[in-house]
C-alpha cells in the first residue's frame, strides 16, 4: 500500500498539480478549450497523469520552452516517445529532432531553400493558380472546402515547387498525417497510422533520392547544397523529407482554419472582401485562433526550474501552442477572431530556432488563397454541419460543406 | 529599466517618437509602442523579413554589421532594398543609440 495516496510519481513535486486530462482523446479534440483553461488556470507548470509528462499551457511558459533549446532539447524526439529509451519510428529528422550544433548546419540549408527571396519568384504562379481554383469553386457554387479547396489548393502548388514526380503524390498526406500522429502517445491514432505506414515511407523515401527531383524545385536545391559541402550526400535526401512530411499537410491545415473561421465570422469576412489587402493577417490570425499544430514535446537535459518549480533532467515537456495562443494572459479577448489584430509573436508555427522553417511557403498559400476569395466571392455560407479530422498533432476538419456565391 | 530614445519615420513622413527599453530589439520596441509599419511575421526569428527598416545614415555605422543571415533575408524584403536597409529584429537598443532615427517602408509583405 501507498500510505501517502500519492502515485508512483511521488517524486514530482507537490506544488505541481496533478491533472487527469487526456490531452490525445477524442473528447479532448472534440472541444480542447475547456482544458486548455483548466490547465492555464492550475498552474505555470502541470502534471499529466495520463501519460507521465509535464505540461505548459500559458504563453508565457511555452514560449520559455520554445527559446531555450539546449535545456529543453529537441534531439530526444518532439513526441512522447523518448529518442534516448525507444527507437524512433522512422530514422530522426537532421533539422526537427536536432540540436545545436548539428541543426544548426541543417537549419541555415533549408533557410536559404525556403527564404524571402525565393518566395518572390514563386509568389505570381502561386497567386494565379488560387485565382483559378476560387473560379472553379465559383463554377460549381457547392462543393467541400477542405477537400475541394484546403487540400486542392497547396497540391496544386506545393509538390510542383518542390519537385516531385507526378506519380504517388497520393501518399503525401496520408504520409504527413501519419507523421504527425507519430508525436502522440501509443493510443488508437498513433498504432494505427504506423501499422499502416509501409507504403507511404517507401514512396517518401524513394521520392527523396535526387534523381527523382526536379531541376530547379526545393528538393533540388537540397541536394545542391551537398555539391557546396554544406550537408553530405546522404543527408539530402533527409532534408527532404523534412519538406514531404511538414509542409503540405500543415498548410491544408491553416488554409482549412481560414475558410472555416471566415464562414463563422461574418463580420470577419465582410472586413476582408471591404479590404483584400488583409488576406495576409487573416491567414495569420486563423493559425493564432485554430493553431493546426496543437502541441509539441521537448526533453529536458539537466533539471530546470520553470514558473517557480524544478523539472528534473529526462523529463518529457508537452508543450500547448493552441492554449498558449489564445491565453488571457497574452492576448486581449482570445477568444475572438480578429483578422486586423496585431497577431506578431504569435507560437502557431513555434518559436525559437526550431519555429517552422517553412512558414514563409504557409502564408504565401494562405495570402494568395484569402485574396482570391476576397476578390471574387461574395458569400461563403456552410451547407451542412462540419466533421472534424482526429490526429494527435493537428487540429482541423475533414469536411466543411459549404456554397459559394459570386462576387 | 533603463530607456532610449528613438524616432521612427513612416513612409507618409509622419513620425513618432518612443522611449524604447535597453536590450529589448528594436522590432520589439516598436510592436510594444504600437508603431505600425513593423509586421515582424516571425516574431523576431529571423526569418521573414517583415520587419525592415531604413536606418538613416548618421547612424548606419554605429550598429553592429550585417550578418550574412541578416543579408540574404534583407534580399527578400517586399520594399526596395537599400545600401541602409535592415532588418529591426537584429537591432538591440541601448544607450548609445540614443536619438537613433528609423524609416520605415511603404509595405513589408
Amino acid at each position: 500500500m501507498n500510505p501517502t495516496g500519492l502515485s508512483r510519481d511521488a517524486s514530482v513535486a507537490p506544488d505541481i498539480p496533478h491533472l487527469a486530462i487526456d490531452p490525445f482523446s477524442y473528447g479532448f479534440f472534440d472541444d480542447p478549450y475547456p482544458a486548455h483553461q483548466e490547465m492555464r488556470e492550475a498552474g505555470p507548470v502541470v502534471y499529466l497523469d495520463a501519460w507521465n509528462v509535464y505540461g505548459v499551457a500559458r504563453y508565457a511558459e511555452v514560449y520559455a520552452v520554445f527559446n531555450d533549446p539546449l535545456t529543453f532539447c529537441s534531439s530526444r524526439g518532439v513526441g512522447l516517445s523518448d529518442f534516448a529509451k525507444e527507437k524512433p519510428w522512422r530514422p530522426p529528422s537532421l533539422i526537427l529532432e536536432a540540436d545545436p550544433p548539428a541543426h544548426t548546419r541543417t537549419r541555415a540549408v533549408l533557410s536559404k531553400v525556403l527564404s524571402p527571396a525565393v518566395m518572390k519568384r514563386l509568389r505570381d504562379g502561386f497567386m494565379a493558380a488560387s485565382e483559378a481554383k476560387i473560379d472553379e469553386l465559383l463554377a460549381r457554387g457547392s462543393f467541400d472546402a477542405i477537400p475541394d479547396l484546403a487540400e486542392a489548393y497547396p497540391l496544386s502548388v506545393f509538390p510542383d515547387a518542390l519537385g516531385l514526380k507526378a506519380k504517388g503524390r497520393d501518399h503525401l498526406i496520408p504520409y504527413a498525417s501519419l507523421v504527425f500522429n507519430a508525436f502522440g502517445p501509443p493510443n488508437e491514432l498513433r498504432q494505427q497510422a504506423i501499422e499502416r505506414s509501409a507504403p507511404h515511407q517507401a514512396y517518401v523515401t524513394e521520392q527523396c533520392q535526387r534523381d527523382n527531383l526536379a531541376p530547379g524545385g526545393f528538393g533540388a536545391c537540397i541536394h545542391a547544397f551537398s555539391d557546396a559541402g554544406e550537408i553530405t550526400p546522404a543527408e539530402a535526401p533527409l532534408l527532404v523529407r523534412s519538406l514531404l512530411s511538414a509542409g503540405l499537410d500543415t498548410t491544408v491545415y491553416g488554409i482549412g482554419a481560414a475558410i472555416y473561421c471566415l464562414a463563422r465570422f461574418p463580420d470577419q469576412w465582410q472586413r476582408l472582401r471591404a479590404d483584400p489587402s488583409l488576406a495576409r493577417n487573416a491567414f495569420e490570425e486563423a493559425v493564432r485562433f485554430e493553431s493546426p499544430v496543437q502541441t509539441f514535446f521537448r526533453t529536458t537535459t539537466r533539471d530546470v526550474e520553470l514558473g517557480g518549480v524544478t523539472i528534473p533532467q529526462g523529463e518529457k515537456v508537452l508543450m500547448f501552442l493552441g492554449s498558449a495562443n489564445r491565453d488571457p494572459r497574452r492576448w486581449e479577448q482570445p477568444d475572438a477572431y480578429d483578422i486586423t489584430r496585431k497577431v506578431s509573436g504569435h507560437v502557431g508555427f513555434g518559436s525559437g530556432i526550431h519555429m517552422c522553417v517553412g512558414q514563409l511557403v504557409a502564408r504565401l498559400e494562405g495570402e494568395a488563397v484569402l485574396t482570391a476569395l476576397a476578390r471574387k466571392v461574395g458569400s461563403i455560407t456552410m451547407s451542412a454541419e462540419p466533421v472534424r479530422r482526429y490526429n494527435n498533432t493537428l487540429r482541423g476538419l475533414a469536411s466543411l460543406p459549404v456554397t459559394f456565391t459570386p462576387a | 529599466m533603463a530607456m532610449t530614445t528613438i524616432t521612427f519615420i513612416h513612409a507618409d513622413n509622419r513620425s513618432e517618437t518612443v522611449e524604447a527599453a535597453d536590450g529589448d530589439s528594436l522590432m520589439m520596441a516598436a510592436l510594444s509602442h504600437g508603431v505600425d509599419g513593423i509586421v515582424a511575421e516571425c516574431g523576431g526569428n529571423a526569418v521573414c523579413a517583415t520587419c525592415h527598416v531604413y536606418v538613416d545614415e548618421a547612424w548606419a555605422s554605429k550598429l553592429d554589421p550585417v550578418t550574412d543571415d541578416e543579408d540574404a533575408l534583407l534580399d527578400g524584403t517586399a520594399a526596395e532594398r537599400r545600401p541602409n536597409s535592415r532588418l529591426s529584429c537584429q537591432i538591440k537598443i541601448q544607450p548609445a543609440l540614443a536619438g537613433l532615427v528609423i524609416r520605415i517602408p511603404d509595405r513589408q509583405s
